[in-house]
């Protein structure tokens, strides 16, 4: 027996921030990087009568997040207290969702491994988030920052739906480009505005009974939920060999030495008491308010990249890279919108010259300083044989610097190639005049010699001769 | 008596009380007897009636999404037993 014999199964827990300006229930700024306790007020204090008023942003954001994963909207739901003792939550409890959530039952599409899969969401409820603990590693106090304490957040429960590492860390990545492309969260998991729990359990291949879960904690990048999930289905796996038997328990990812191990807690784990919010009533969802949200959504990732490959005829590959960023996706757009060449061809411009340059000056799409229509013109003037596609990137490069224009650019480099079907000519008779030897032998039936000719008309043209001008002039004059 | 030694203890740990022997006791008559009256409740046929999951206002206003001035972080710290620059500093959590 080994791994190979059992099933993983797998559900994720995600943690998101949503972008507002103020926390959920206060006026205080939600900005990230200030002086500790900058952001802080009676209410996200937890100071005795300070009463929580729910932000209206807040439940906009969460209801696009609940019709984007095809959620129901409930139009009742409750706050509820979750109650624990720590540092970092002033009141006592956490204001979260419980038993009443305000979305439930939907699903994301993601690439399973045999193919696409639906991955049913079990709820999204909206919750606040705690302060931060900071220890110092020589030793001494544990520092609490409540800046972050009333920070919104909804948590996205999936169900057990995931058969691998690897369709876990693709539904990650899937959700969190919906995430980003409403505008709602910023995906970062390093910064922690996305975080990510994972239960794993495994059970023998065949079975129906799922085996025991542990939830896995601080997996804070796409690459660690693998490597945590994949050691966590390792260890349940060798446990279950050996005789022994997986227990209930949460156990935190060692990224330094890529294992995990279970939080020896003190605490009763799990036993929140939770009950309704007495300082909030119940979150009621006014008449055509969910309508209207669902009006503004925005194309999501998983159609755009439908539309990319159908409508633009674009591989999966190329279309994939160009939709996992929305503006990169928007660029690609309004360059082809004037362009209307090869969708393909601007595609490969895209995925070579401009996200290498990309890379090289860590630039954001919303920094690029040239136009869509300046890099339209660019490669029409490739089409139209004005500029060859290796000088054609030194103008790119030079247009990505500067933003100027790119006929421009080329006059100035003298890089265009010569549209002068009389220039053309005249070298193509010197080069016929200066060479009677190898015309002889082209007339003789040794065709290969062509490209030798052609090579010399290049060469008395300094390079600026339009390659598809040179041939036919060659043929014409060589009587083919 | 609704609860049994053993729940008072854990409802206590769950809170942080320490409570004496003597108070186990007390607390265990006393929290069984507010059960024992609140079960009276369940005689009734509720199953028609929608859960009353708030007393007050059935309608609460939303705020806009508009940042307002928080305390200056030395009138946050104002309660603090203990502080560290502008952190709350508070006995080490972690080993």
């Amino acid at each position: 027996m080994s791994v190979a014999d059992f099933q993983p199964v797998i559900g994720l827990e995600v943690h998101a921030q949503l972008l507002t300006r103020s926390k959920i229930f206060c006026g205080c700024s939600t900005e990230f990087g200030a002086r500790p306790n900058a952001h802080t007020c009676a209410v996200c204090l937890g100071m005795p009568g300070a009463l929580p008023v729910l932000n209206e942003k807040v439940v906009e954001y969460a209801v696009r997040v609940g019709r984007a994963l095809e959620c129901r909207i409930n139009p009742v739901s409750i706050w509820a207290r979750k109650n624990y003792f720590y540092p970092d939550l002033p009141k006592g409890y956490q204001i979260s969702q419980y038993d009443q959530p305000l979305c439930e039952h939907g699903g994301l599409e993601i690439d399973g491994e045999d193919g696409p899969r639906r991955i049913r969401i079990l709820r999204i409820h909206l919750e606040e988030d705690a302060g931060k603990n900071v220890h110092d590693p020589g030793g001494g106090d544990s520092l609490v920052d409540l800046n972050r304490s009333g920070v919104p957040l909804v948590e996205i429960v999936s169900e057990p739906d995931l058969r691998s590492s690897s369709e876990a860390a693709e539904y990650l990545k899937a959700l969190r480009d919906v995430l980003v492309y409403l505008g709602v969260n910023d995906g970062n998991l390093e910064e922690g505005s996305f975080r990510c729990d994972a239960n794993v359990s495994v059970m023998r291949k065949g079975s129906t009974q799922y085996g025991t879960r542990v939830e896995l904690k601080n997996i804070n990048s796409f690459r660690f939920v693998q490597k945590a999930i994949d050691y966590e289905i390792g260890r349940q796996v060798e446990l279950i060999e050996s005789g022994g038997k997986v227990t209930l328990e949460t156990r935190l990812f060692d990224p330094v030495r890529g294992e995990t191990r279970s939080m020896r807690s003190k605490e009763e784990a799990h036993d929140y008491r939770y009950f309704p919010e007495p300082d909030l009533p119940p979150l009621r969802i006014p008449a055509g308010f969910v309508e209207r949200i669902e009006r503004e959504l925005p194309e999501l990732p998983r159609a755009k990249l439908h539309r990319f490959t159908a409508s633009y005829g674009l591989p999966a590959y190329d279309a994939k890279i160009l939709v996992g960023d929305r503006p990169l996706a928007d660029l690609f757009e309004q360059v082809q919108a004037v362009y209307r060449g090869p969708a393909k061809k601007l595609s490969n411009w895209f995925l070579g010259e401009l996200l290498r340059l990309m890379k090289e000056e860590v630039r954001e799409v919303g920094a690029l300083r040239f136009s869509p229509a300046q890099f339209a013109a660019l490669l029409q003037m490739v089409d139209s044989g004005e500029l060859s596609n290796n000088a054609a990137k030194d103008v790119f490069a030079e247009m990505f610097r500067t933003g100027r224009d790119p006929r421009e650019i080329a006059q100035e480099k003298g890089l265009l190639q010569t549209q002068d079907t009389g220039a053309v000519g005249a070298a193509v008779d010197a080069v016929l005049a200066a060479n009677p030897g190898e015309v002889e032998k082209y007339r003789a039936g040794k065709k290969q010699v062509f490209g030798f000719l052609v090579g010399q008309v290049m060469k008395a043209m300094k390079g600026k001769g339009n390659p598809a001008l040179v041939n036919a002039a060659l043929k014409t004059k060589l009587g083919d | 008596m609704s609860l049994t030694l053993e729940e008072v203890r854990h409802v206590a740990s769950l809170a942080r009380l320490s409570l004496s022997a003597e108070e186990e006791t007390l607390m265990r008559t006393q929290l069984s007897a507010i059960l024992d009256a609140v079960a009276e409740l369940s005689q009734v046929d509720t199953s028609a009636v929608e859960p009353t999951s708030h007393a007050a206002g059935e309608v609460a206003p939303w705020r806009p999404d508009e940042v307002r001035p928080s305390f200056p972080p030395e009138k946050a710290l104002g309660n603090a037993p203990a502080e560290v620059g502008t952190s709350f500093a508070v006995p080490r959590i972690i080993e």
